[in-house]
This record gives structure tokens, sequence and C-alpha cells, in this order.
């Protein structure tokens, strides 16, 4: 209830008017001199970043200051490099040059500030675990080497299951969830990670209605809390209702800043070229209906 | 060796010896199947397989500069190169660009070449036989006992019985790490849980397990024992602890076991007086427990599955039957056993499931056999109308919500009766506004 | 001893000469299974199936064994190779089958499948082969040969069957190359367009059975393996032709062969299959280090000179955004500083790198400007990267798979008639570019003495 009443209080103070002010203002510092420190209230910095394959660039001279406490959309076509942003962010692919800091650190001295929801895919949803099980390994990081998982650490599972509504289903195999299901037990487990920053790969794919719903509330508390939420999406229809800032990405940065400002038709075909926008869409709207309830 | 076997075993009833026998297998597949599981969930089955051949140039090596065969520089050649296996792998994958199984192949095979070639130059330093590396040498183990308190045990259960509460020591104690770093590495990873050095500890365990194992069941087998018992749990329970558990029971099971088949079978193949190979037996033994399992697992086995199709498809072809009658009434054109049998068919159920729903109506009394064919009882006629007004309901749906062709909205109808309960049916006629008769204009009747 | 008493020339000449009967036929034997697995192993490994072949090789064990039991039951000679071979085929299929079995109706996923199918047949053909040795018939059958491979005991017959089983293997792989090419490649897209990939696929693993059984003499079955996967895997490193492939590794078969066949006729006592495997086991790793398509030393030089270029480019392009509108103004380094973001190493040494290679010179007091070498490269790094940019705004739908930003020319990838049309872009709609914050300070109009 109390979340909800802040999503009220939030929405108009995060609309146009300020939103216009920022985007012609950008948070960047007049002059960077060598060696600088970061700042240390943006929550992710990114400079320069070149990921290549061999000879092919993935991401090509990305540069990004996230704006802190906000809820952002990492948006672009298939192959644009969204899943790869969040990977070198967080060292999980090599990058051929750049800079990360999370919080004015490098990442490697942050990593228990930032919570990572990696696609669904990307696990084996036959390993032998509870529900309850998976969203206590969020807890892990805070317990370290050795300590084993304890009562508290149990009972913060718990609530955040019951904050993406599978209290019922904390004894179930993962395996025995619907894909929505297993989608928010990923979350909740992001939420018992209590982390500052949440990079986000593809939460709202192929999930039910119900499911993107409880997403949704669970982002808007995360933000409400302080959070700064990047969640890689490919909806682009629901982008402003979800989210107040967009980062449009192929292969560079093509544009970023308060949604009103920047997710305009001309940007939208910068990223997306013309004919593809409506394919990709279409793509879309089957995987979505053919999703498993 | 063959023929210190040939000595050992040429009797078939159990004695002291074969206790002793027993227990060296025992824990060499306890200390086996706590590591087998994480093998088995991390889908690295054949690093165990590459790793147990692996060792052998280790091994080799240790002999040639030692001249011993039991001391801990064993332990220590295998560990390193184990541990160099793994990660000579893990590079030939990544920087070659070969794929993973590939990769495992070239290494593993390339390091027991220069193992085997090793091990014929040990040959004349050493008392060493290439086959007992590979097969090991279980039913000599008693003639090499220590005393220990009162006991004579198998020198050889010692550094099994080290190992093993090695192995165990480690899974206790980094049991959230490993699960963690299991199920998703990448996350272990941004905690702070560096998986590759729960990867790589895990590797090197696996080889010193597989150097303390070799001189019992041989590298070979040693990969029986981490992954058949694993493999079997993972049929036998949904919780890591669980299958943890249950792979040391099976383990435990199939190494006794193993030993008594390789006395008895023989006998009843008509072989008396002989006996076969322990270690060999061991692994038949796990892989008859795994044929079990596959079948017989309370959850997950073919039993349980068929039994449960054969139930969701008996219930659906009575739900028809049902309906076939109820229709029959309708139209005042009783159907006749015969007739429902046919229909049945033309919806292609199993002649078990036909001869079952003729059954159950009688014997469950949803409808009586009467001269003009059958006639449901006031039980059977509740339930069909039930059944047929929630067809009709859904039907009504598909046309008007879903807005399918009348001629389409017979199929997903027939297939969302079976499982609509009271109160779906009500929510769903609720939705619809109470129809009272369905697109092909035939009444839905009252709840 | 006798080793080293083998080691002299005129034996050595005898054997490369192939004076010897028995070195022939070894040579035949080992040389035809070698070739023939290098080319079948090339599809096992492109359809990632490359640990079956060493189900299949342990799994011939029990069947060797029953095969033996039976046969010497039967009346007949126990050693016969085709009695013990056909055994073998028969306990290898069933393996395939297990593997295909467990995996399509049990959680159970390849791997442990394997392991399984590995560990229990071998298990049951290690119990089996105790029984045989326990045999008063069978005075050592000689199941060690199939288990260690033993060159040695090769017989004419035996070559031939060898060479027999090989010819087939080749003759199916070259006949049905177009549909194992499918196979492999994209097995989905064929079997949506109703080929018959299970037929397929069958059709490969018969060849595999085959070329594993006939092996068993020549290395032994637990390295049989090594045959079918270390060729392969070493020719993938020279081409990425797929026919060029097939040819390599059936080379690097064929030579690991006959080296190791010859080096174990020169030292009797060490074990053949071990020798032919630790001659493919070299060849692999002369292909990974110095192979001419994925060998590691061009990769890895082709790794440190993209960041090395990367940087370069960086360096380049932010001395050229400082001197646009003026190439003969100099600019200090700490001006530089401020226009990307570099920490203090970087940028000094991206300093020393400019003034080594010419590119910048000092101009009074800690001031620098570009050389005439300098504007130029620096003119051609920003014109690239600014069409690249356009192109990848104007064409986002296609660019990515088309972007090569180490291309030192958009000349090079992209059509002439591409570039005046993004010239004219840039030109007209500078803002185009302008991606907030964009650290790029983007002109009004491209220079015109850009083009090259």
């Amino acid at each position: 209830m109390q979340t909800s009443a802040r999503d009220r209080h939030d929405s108009p103070t995060n609309g146009p008017a300020t939103g216009g002010l920022e985007s012609s203002v950008q948070p960047r510092p007049p002059a960077r001199t060598a060696g600088a420190e970061h700042p240390a209230d943006c929550p992710l910095s990114i400079h320069d970043m070149t990921v290549a394959y061999q000879r092919r660039p993935v991401l090509w001279d990305v540069e990004y200051d996230a704006p802190a406490g906000k809820l952002i959309a990492l948006v672009g076509p298939n192959g644009a490099g969204k899943s790869t942003l969040i990977k070198a962010v967080m060292d999980l692919v090599p990058k051929a040059s750049g800079r990360v800091t999370v919080f004015g650190e490098p990442y490697r001295r942050q990593r228990r500030l930032v919570g990572y929801v990696p696609q669904r895919e990307s696990v084996d949803w036959d390993f032998p675990v509870s529900a309850l099980d998976v969203v206590a390994m969020g807890r892990y990081g805070r317990l370290g080497w050795l300590r084993p998982v304890g009562r508290a650490d149990l009972e913060a599972a718990r609530e955040a299951l019951d904050r993406v509504g599978l209290k019922d289903f904390a004894s179930r195999q993962i395996r025995q969830l619907s894909g929505g299901q297993q989608q928010r037990v990923f979350l909740a487990r992001a939420l018992a990670q209590d982390a500052q920053l949440y990079l986000m790969d593809e939460p709202f794919a192929s999930v039910d209605a119900a499911t993107e719903r409880a997403i949704i509330d669970v982002l808007r508390a995360m933000r409400a809390a302080g959070k700064t939420v990047i969640v890689v999406h490919h909806d682009l229809e629901t982008v402003p209702e979800y989210f107040e800032y967009v980062v449009l990405l192929n292969m560079r940065v093509v544009a970023h800043g308060p949604v009103r400002d920047v997710f305009t038709p001309e940007n939208l075909r910068k990223t997306y070229g013309g004919r593809l926008t409506l394919l990709e869409e279409a793509a879309h709207k089957l995987a979505k209906r053919d999703a498993p309830v | 060796m063959m023929s210190g076997m040939l000595m050992l075993t040429n009797f078939s009833g159990w004695r002291s010896i074969d206790t002793q026998i027993a227990l060296v297998a025992a824990l060499c597949a306890a200390a086996c199947a706590v590591l087998g599981v994480f093998l088995v969930l991390r889908k690295m089955s054949m690093m165990g397989d590459a790793i147990s051949h692996a060792v052998l140039p280790g091994l080799a090596a240790a002999f040639l500069v030692t001249g011993k065969r039991d001391s801990l520089d064993m332990f220590v050649g295998a560990a390193i190169v184990g541990l160099q296996t793994a990660i000579l792998i893990e590079w030939v994958h990544r920087r070659g660009e070969v794929e993973a199984g590939a990769a495992m192949g070239v290494v593993f095979t390339c390091l027991f070449a220069v193992g085997l070639v090793l091990l014929r130059a040990a040959a004349d330093k050493v008392d060493l036989d290439p086959n007992c590396v590979l097969f090991g040498a279980i039913e000599l183990t008693p003639l090499d006992g220590v005393r220990i308190g009162g006991w004579v045990v198998p020198r050889a259960a010692i550094p099994l019985a080290i190992v093993l509460s090695l192995n165990l020591a480690f899974v206790v104690l980094f049991y959230k790490e490993l699960k963690l770093s299991t199920f998703d590495p990448a996350l272990a990873t941004s905690l702070g849980f560096d998986a590759r050095i729960l990867q790589y500890s895990l590797m090197t365990l696996t080889a010193v397990t597989a150097v303390a194992a070799f001189e019992s069941v041989g590298s070979v087998l040693v990969v029986a024992m981490l992954i058949v018992p694993a493999a079997t749990a993972q049929l036998l329970t949904d919780r890591l602890s669980g299958m943890l558990i249950w792979s040391v029971v099976l383990a435990l099971a199939a190494a006794v076991g193993g030993h008594a088949a390789a006395l008895a079978v023989p006998g009843w193949l008509g072989w008396s007086g002989r006996s076969a190979s322990t270690a060999g037996m061991i692994s038949v033994v796990g892989g008859v427990l795994f044929l079990a399992a596959w079948v017989f697992a309370p959850r997950y086995g073919l039993l349980r599955r068929a039994w449960q199709r054969f139930s969701i498809s008996r219930e659906t072809a009575l739900e028809d039957a049902l309906l076939l009658l109820l229709r029959g009434e309708e139209r005042q054109a009783p159907v006749a056993l015969r007739a429902m049998h046919d229909h049945l068919r033309s919806m292609s159920f199993s002649p078990l499931v036909r001869w079952w729903t003729s059954r159950s109506l009688k014997a469950e009394g949803w409808a009586a056999l009467s001269e003009a064919g059958m006639r449901l009882t006031p039980r059977g006629r509740t339930r069909a109308a039930e059944l047929l007004r929630a067809h009709r309901l859904w039907e009504t749906f598909f046309d008007r919500e879903v807005r399918l062709p009348q001629d389409h909205v017979h199929g997903p109808a027939d297939r969302l009766e079976h499982v609509s309960d009271g109160a779906l049916r009500e929510k769903l006629a609720a939705e619809l506004d109470h129809p009272t008769a369905d697109p092909h204009g035939r009444p839905i009747g009252a709840p | 001893m006798i080793a080293a008493a083998r080691l002299d020339w005129p034996s050595l000449i005898s054997l490369l000469a192939l004076r010897d009967y028995n070195t022939r036929v070894v040579v035949l034997g080992v040389g035809a299974f070698a070739l023939a697995s290098g080319v079948v192993g090339t599809f096992l490994m492109l359809r990632k199936r490359a640990l079956l072949a060493d189900v299949i090789s342990h799994a011939t064990l029990p069947g060797i064994a029953l095969a033996f039991l039976v046969g010497s039951a039967l009346g007949m000679a126990g050693k016969s190779l085709p009695v013990l071979l056909a055994g073998a085929t028969i306990t290898g299929v069933l393996a395939v089958l297990f593997v295909l079995a467990v995996v399509h109706t049990t959680r159970v996923k390849e791997d442990a499948a394997l392991g399984i199918a590995l560990s229990v047949f071998f298990g049951g053909g290690i119990a089996l082969s105790s029984l045989v040795q326990q045999s008063a018939t069978a005075s050592a059958a000689g199941l060690d040969a199939f288990i260690y491979g033993k060159t040695a005991a090769m017989i004419v017959s035996d070559a031939w069957l060898i060479a027999g089983g090989a010819a087939i293997v080749i003759a199916l792989c070259i006949g049905f190359f177009k549909e194992l090419r499918l196979l492999c490649f994209d097995p989905a897209y064929a079997a949506a367009q109703g080929r018959p990939i299970v037929a397929f696929d069958l059709m490969l693993m018969g060849a595999v059975v085959l070329i594993t059984v006939i092996g068993l003499q020549a290395v032994g079955l637990i390295l049989v393996i090594a045959l079918l996967v270390v060729p392969p895997a070493a020719a993938r490193f020279w081409s990425d032709d797929l026919r060029r492939v097939v040819l390599i590794s059936a080379g690097v078969g064929l030579i690991s062969g006959v080296v190791g066949a010859g080096l174990s006729a020169l030292i009797p006592k060490a074990p053949s299959g071990a020798l032919i495997v630790l001659v493919s086991g070299a060849l692999f790793i002369f292909s990974l280090v110095f192979g001419a398509k994925r060998g590691s030393v061009w990769r890895w030089l082709e790794a440190r000179q993209l960041g090395r270029r990367v940087a370069e480019q960086h360096f380049l392009r932010s001395c050229y955004e400082l001197v646009e509108d003026d190439p003969n103004r100099s600019f200090s380094e700490g001006a530089l500083a401020a226009n990307r973001v570099w920490n203090a190493e970087e940028l000094a040494r991206m300093m020393q790198v400019g003034l080594a290679s010419r590119w910048i010179e000092p101009a009074g007091s800690s001031q620098f400007r570009l050389t005439q070498a300098g504007l130029e490269s620096a003119r051609r790094v920003t014109r690239n990267h600014r069409l690249w940019e356009m192109y990848l705004i104007t064409h986002a739908d296609i660019a990515p798979s088309h972007v090569d930003r180490d291309a030192d020319l958009v000349e090079h990838v992209l059509d002439a008639e591409m570039i005046t049309k993004l010239e004219a872009l840039l030109a007209a709609d500078a803002a185009a570019l302008v991606t907030p914050p964009s650290p790029h300070r983007l002109p009004s109009v491209l220079p015109t003495g850009a083009a090259p």
C-alpha cells in the first residue's frame, strides 16, 4: 500500500516537466580530466566501452551514465548488443576497451550492490531445488563463504516470494512452475539480494499478463525504495507505460534520456530501421500469444 | 593379476574376506557418489570420465619418480594432472573454439596415451600392470591388511576413507556455494563466489578420488561410480540434499550388491566355481538400479507416467461415453454398447481404455444395460448433463468471444469440457450472461 | 634394449621402404582405418556427438566377450575376427539406443546418459571377460588386443577387413556429403524441409560404429575415440570450408596412423595405439598454435591488435576533433584529456605512441599539433567513424552484420553508391548524429579533403 501511494506521488514529478529539463542539461560533468574519479552517486557509468567478437563489433564506443533511482528500459533490435551490454558491465564477457564504474568504483569492488536477473533459459530448471531455495540464493552474497543459510535468510526469501505473489509455491520444484512463475522467482531472488542497481535481461520475455503485471509492480516498488533498475525490454508498446527512462541501443547508444523526450519515432527509426520495427513487433506479439500461461 | 584373481575367487560362498572387499568397494563408491551429484548437475559427467583417464600420466610419472606405489606423491601427481586436465580442456574449448565434447576427447585421449607409454616404460622399474590401473584388483585388497584397533582392514581402505571424508567435508562445508555455482554460475560470480574456484576444486577432488579408487575398481570404472548413482538419484528426488543422500545409498547398494553378484551370477549362468570381476559387476548392478529407477521411480518413472496417461485417458473416455449416451437420449435413440465402442475407437482410445470404460459404466453405476441399448442412471444423467453444459458453454464462448467459425468451436470445447469443474462452469456462464442455447441452437441447460 | 637395437639406420630404411611384409600389412590396416576415421570424425564432431564415439567404443567390449563365449560354445574358433566384430557392433548399437532412450524419456541429461552407457556396458564387458579369462579354452583370449590395440597381431586378412570397412565408410561420406553437411549445419532447417534427418543421423551413427569396430585392433577401444576426434579438431584450425576440413582431417588421420604404426614397429615395447594417438596429438597441438584459420597465435595477435587500434583510433579522432576548424591549431594534453575519458596512464601512453608514429609533434610549451601525416590519418579515421555511425543510423536494420570497425576504409565494405549517399546525409543532417551526450562533437560539414 505504501508503494502504490508513493507511486502516485512519483509519477507527476517524473513526468514531462523535469524530464525535459534533464534531457537538455545532461548530468555530465562539463570537462573530464585525466584520471578523474567518477561520481559516486551515479549507479552505472560506462565509458567508451567496445566489445568485439574477433573483428566483429557487438558494442561500439558505448557512453552512458544511468540516472539514479529510475526505471530504465534498454531497447534495441535483435543483435543490438543489449544482453552483451549487461554481461560486459558484469565482467561476464571480455571488453576490448572501456571502463565501467558502479557508484564511482569499478564493478569488481561493488558486486554486492549489483543484482542480476538473467534470461530464463540460462539455467537448468530440472535442477533439484525449490522456489524458496532459489530465492534464498539472493542472500548468499551477504553471507559470504562458508556461513550456512540461516533462519533469517529463509524468512527474507519467503518475504520476497510473497512480494511476487508466490508464497504458496515456496516448496515447489522449479520445473513445476509456469514460465511466468519462474520469472517471478528470479525477480524475488533479486529482491532478496537487496542490491542498489539491478540489471535484468528480458524479464518480460514470454510471460503471461498476470506475471507482467506482478513484475512491473515489483519494479515500481524497487524504484520507490530508491533502486536503479535497468531492464532489457522487447515490447516497444509498453515502454512509455512502464519506464521513465530509456536507452536506445543498436551497437552504439543511439539515444538515451527520459522516455517522453527520447522515445520518438525518429529515434526508433534510427535504432530499428524502417520495416524491421513492424516485423519485430509482430514477432513479439506472436511469441507472447504462444507463451505458456 | 588374473591368476591372483583366479586363485582368490574360486568360491561362491560369502566369507570374511568378502566383507573386506565389500568394505573397500563401499568406501570407494560413496566417495565417488558424493562428487558425482555435482558432476551430473553441472552436465560434466564426461569430465569425470576424462579426468579419471587423464590422471594416468600423473600416476605413471609418480611411479617413475618415486618407484613406489602407495605414496602421497601419487596423490599429488594425480591432483596436479587432474586439475591441469580440467584447465586444458577449458582452454582448448574456449581459446581453440573446439566444441566442448571434442575438446574433452582430444585432451583426455592424448593424456591417456602419454600415460600408457609412461606405464610401459615404468613397468621395468615397478611391479605394475596397466590392467591393474585400468580395472583395479579389488579382489586382492584383503591380502594386504593393516590392524586398526582390534580389526584387520585392507590397507586400500585407508586412503579411500580419507578421500571419502575429504569429499564429504567439501560438500558439507561448501554446500551453499556448490548449490549456487552449479545452478547459476553467472550469479555466483556476480555475488563474489568465483565459480571457477569451485569448479576447479571439484575437478581436483575428482582427480584425487579417481586415484584413490583406481586401486580397487580401476580408473575406467570410476566413472560408473561417479555418474550412475547420481543420475539414478536424479530420478528419485527433487531436492539437492535428497539427491546426495540417495546417491550415496545407491552407491553403497551397488558396491555390496556388485560383489555379491560377482560371486553368485556365474553360478546362475552355469559356470559354477567361477566368479566375475567385482568392479565390472558393481557397475552392472549400478546400471540395473538405474533401470529400476527409470521404470519404477515414484514420480518420474516410466510406469508412473504411463499410469498417469492411462488415468487421464480413462477419465476422458468415460466422460465422452456419458456425453454420447446423453445425446442419444436427447434424440430418443438409445446407444448400443457396440456403437459406444465404435465411437470411442474413432476417438482413438486404446482397446484397454475402451474395455475399462464399458466395465466402469456398469460397475460404477453410471448406466444400465437394457433391451433397447444403454440407459443412463440418474447419477450418470446428472454427470453427463454437467459435461454437456460445460461443452455448450465453451462452444458459446469460442463463438462469441474468440469469434471462431461455428464449425470450429466443437474441437476446443471437447478438450475443455473435461477440465471444467462446477466453479469454472458457473464463472463461464456468468461471463457469457447465462446463455440458454449454444451457437448451434441447442439448449445449454440449467446448472 | 630391444628397442634400442631396432633404432639403427638399416632398420629405419627398411621400415621406410616397407620392405617388411608385416609392416606393410600393419601400415595398410592402420592407415585405412585412420584415414576413414578422419573423414567420418569430421561429421561426428560438427554434429557435436564426439563423445558418443567414446561410448560406442567402450560398449564394444561386452559384445566381443559375448561373441567369444557364444562362438566357443558353438564350436567356432572363438577368436575369429569377424565373429568378434559382429558382437562388438551389436552392443555398440545397443549403447547408442540406450543413450537416446534415456535422453528422451527421463530428465537425465545427455552427458550423464553417455556416462551411464559407457561405464555400465564397459563394466559388463569387464565382468564377462573376467569369465572368459577363466574359461579353460581361452588361453589368454587376446581381449587385451582390443582394449589397448595391438598392431603387431594384425594379419593380412584383418588388414583387408579393416580396409574394406574403411572403404565403405569413406564411400558413404562422399556419397552423402550434401546430406551430412545439412545434418551437421542445420538439422532443424533440414527437418523443416522434410529431409529424413533421422535416417541421416542413423547413417552417420552406423558409420561411426563401423569405424570404431574396425579400429579396435589398431588403437584399442579406449583410444579409438582419439582418431575420430583429434584429426577433425586439428583440421578445424586450418579451414572454414567443410570440404577442406574433411580432406585435412583425413590427411592428419593418415599421417598419425602411418607414422604411429611405423614408430611402434621401431619400438615394439611401446603400446602401438598410444603411439598413434600421440602423433595425432602432436599434429593437434601444432594446428592449435599455428593453424591458418583459427590458430591461437593469430587469434592472440589479432585480439591485441584490436585493442591497440581502438585506442589509436580514439586518440586520432580526439586530436582531430580539437583542430577540426583549423588544422594548424595546437592543443595541450589537458585539452585532449577533457575531450575524452582517459585515465592518466592511458593518455600518457597514447601521447607516446602519437609522438613515435609522428602523428603529432610538439608545438611550443606543452603544446602539440598534428603533423601532415597525422592530420591525414586522423581525418580518415574520423570520416570512417562518422560514415559508419551514419550507416548504422540510416540502415539500422541491416547494419550490425555489415559493420567492420577495423576495416581501414568504409570503401572496403560498402559500395560507392552507399558511401555517396551517406556522405550526402552526413553533410545535410549532421544533427542526425547527435546522440545525447555524445562525446564526439560533430562538424556541420564534412571536410571536403577527407575523401582519399
